[in-house]
């Protein structure tokens, strides 16, 4: 079932939250919910999204949510998703949505267990890169190179020195029905996989860029801007896995320059040209990685 | 089709009024994000084609596409300016609060 932006319903389920100006995430929660409709019951971690939606007595979410603990979001997601089965709700979509801190580095296993047990919920990772929420720290979905409070840069210190880790690929170790990855700046491709991980049974997880102007070091307006460069210098890649296949959806035989996406952040303004060719080696080695599963697969 | 959550809310008096658990009804807003904003984006009708890039963009979800004219809802604008850095027409303008506008 194809999405389009005209179809969609002007009802808003997500309004008048506290998110900085220019949110990437906020876009994200928006749009997934426009997607799932209004039969959605929410569990949100600790997060950027629970705590600019949850100000007492604000409650910006229009749907049921749940702010959980910080490692559970999986647990509880198994949860609901139980007692949807147990109360005959069919109509119902479970959504848990976590930053990159809460399913990467806290919540991984509660996650992993969620995946394995194949409860039927879709989990959203909106990726800002850090743990924006408590002033920019890094995680384990901290890119090369960037500047956080915890990895600072000074004559001796260069900003975080480990890559991303892979939450794409270790969805897809799990065998998992459905997983993807997307981006704010391409909401198309975003629905479509929205309204594809809705009507596939068991669990679905979507790893979703969203560019953070405050940690970022951006302008607010220029947040779908940078979106585009890191899928068109290739640092950030559009790609889903479904019944074993897996299917890039932009592929471009070119990249451009990663200085371009770079010189526009503040976080990255101490790079060198060796950390530029560090990183582009980096991205050249993960494109091969997942081109060889395209590969095998035909 | 904006939601009309905007309303009165009374802050318990009492013990007795405090709410059981820390659970509270969905959709409840209490006051504007106007005051965020220092630059208000005006949309010039005429360039306007409709094209719906401001509108699946905007993080607030101000922009109403209901209406045979987009409509802005400002007390909820926090005034990024996605919608006029994205705008291909170049339709929407970001003029400084408390400018004249005509």
């Amino acid at each position: 079932m194809a999405v389009s932006i005209k179809n969609l319903p002007d009802q808003e389920l997500f309004y008048g939250h506290k998110a900085c100006q220019g949110c990437g995430g906020a876009i994200v929660a928006r749009l997934a919910l426009k997607v799932l409709g209004e039969r959605t019951c929410i569990v949100l971690p600790a997060s950027c999204i629970s705590s600019v939606t949850t100000i007492y007595p604000q409650m910006s979410f229009l749907v049921n949510s749940l702010t959980s603990s910080f490692p559970a979001t999986g647990a509880v997601l198994s949860g609901m998703a139980a007692a949807c089965k147990a109360q005959g709700l069919k109509d119902v979509t479970v959504l848990g949505f976590a930053g990159d801190g809460g399913t990467i580095d806290i919540g991984l296993q509660a996650l992993s267990g969620a995946v394995e047990r194949g409860d039927d919920f879709i989990y959203i990772c909106y990726d800002n890169e850090a743990y924006m929420n408590t002033g920019v720290q890094r995680s384990g979905l901290t890119p090369y190179g960037a500047w956080t409070t915890t990895t600072p840069t000074n004559n001796n210190a260069v900003g975080e020195k480990k890559f991303k880790k892979n939450l794409f690929e270790i969805m897809m170790a799990h065998r998992i029905p459905y997983c993807a990855t997307a981006s704010v700046a391409y909401p198309n491709d975003l629905l479509n996989k929205l309204a594809k991980a809705k009507e596939i049974q068991g669990p679905k997880v979507l790893h979703v860029q969203a560019p953070c102007p405050t940690g970022w070091g951006h302008g607010p307006e220029k947040t779908v801007e940078i979106g585009k460069l890191a899928v068109r210098t290739g640092l950030w890649y559009l790609a889903e896995y479904e019944n074993g296949q897996v299917t890039i959806n932009t592929n471009p035989k070119e990249f451009k320059p990663v200085k371009d996406y770079f010189s526009k952040q503040k976080r990255f303004r101490h790079l060198t040209e060796e950390d530029f060719r560090i990183i582009e080696e980096h991205r050249d080695t993960e494109w091969k990685i997942l081109r060889n599963y395209l590969g095998k697969d035909e | 089709m904006k939601p009309k959550v905007v309303r009165e809310y009374k802050f318990p008096q009492t013990k007795e009024e405090m709410p059981f658990g820390p659970g509270s009804e969905a959709g409840v807003l209490i006051d504007v994000n106007s005051g965020w904003r220092t630059l208000m984006p005006i949309i010039d009708y005429g360039k306007c084609n409709k094209c719906l890039i401001c509108w699946i963009f905007c993080p607030d979800g101000v922009i109403s596409k209901e209406n045979p004219q987009l409509e802005i809802d400002y007390d909820y604008c926090k005034g990024c300016g996605i919608c006029a850095y994205e705008c291909p027409k170049k339709a929407i303008a970001m003029v400084k609060e408390g400018e004249k506008v005509e």
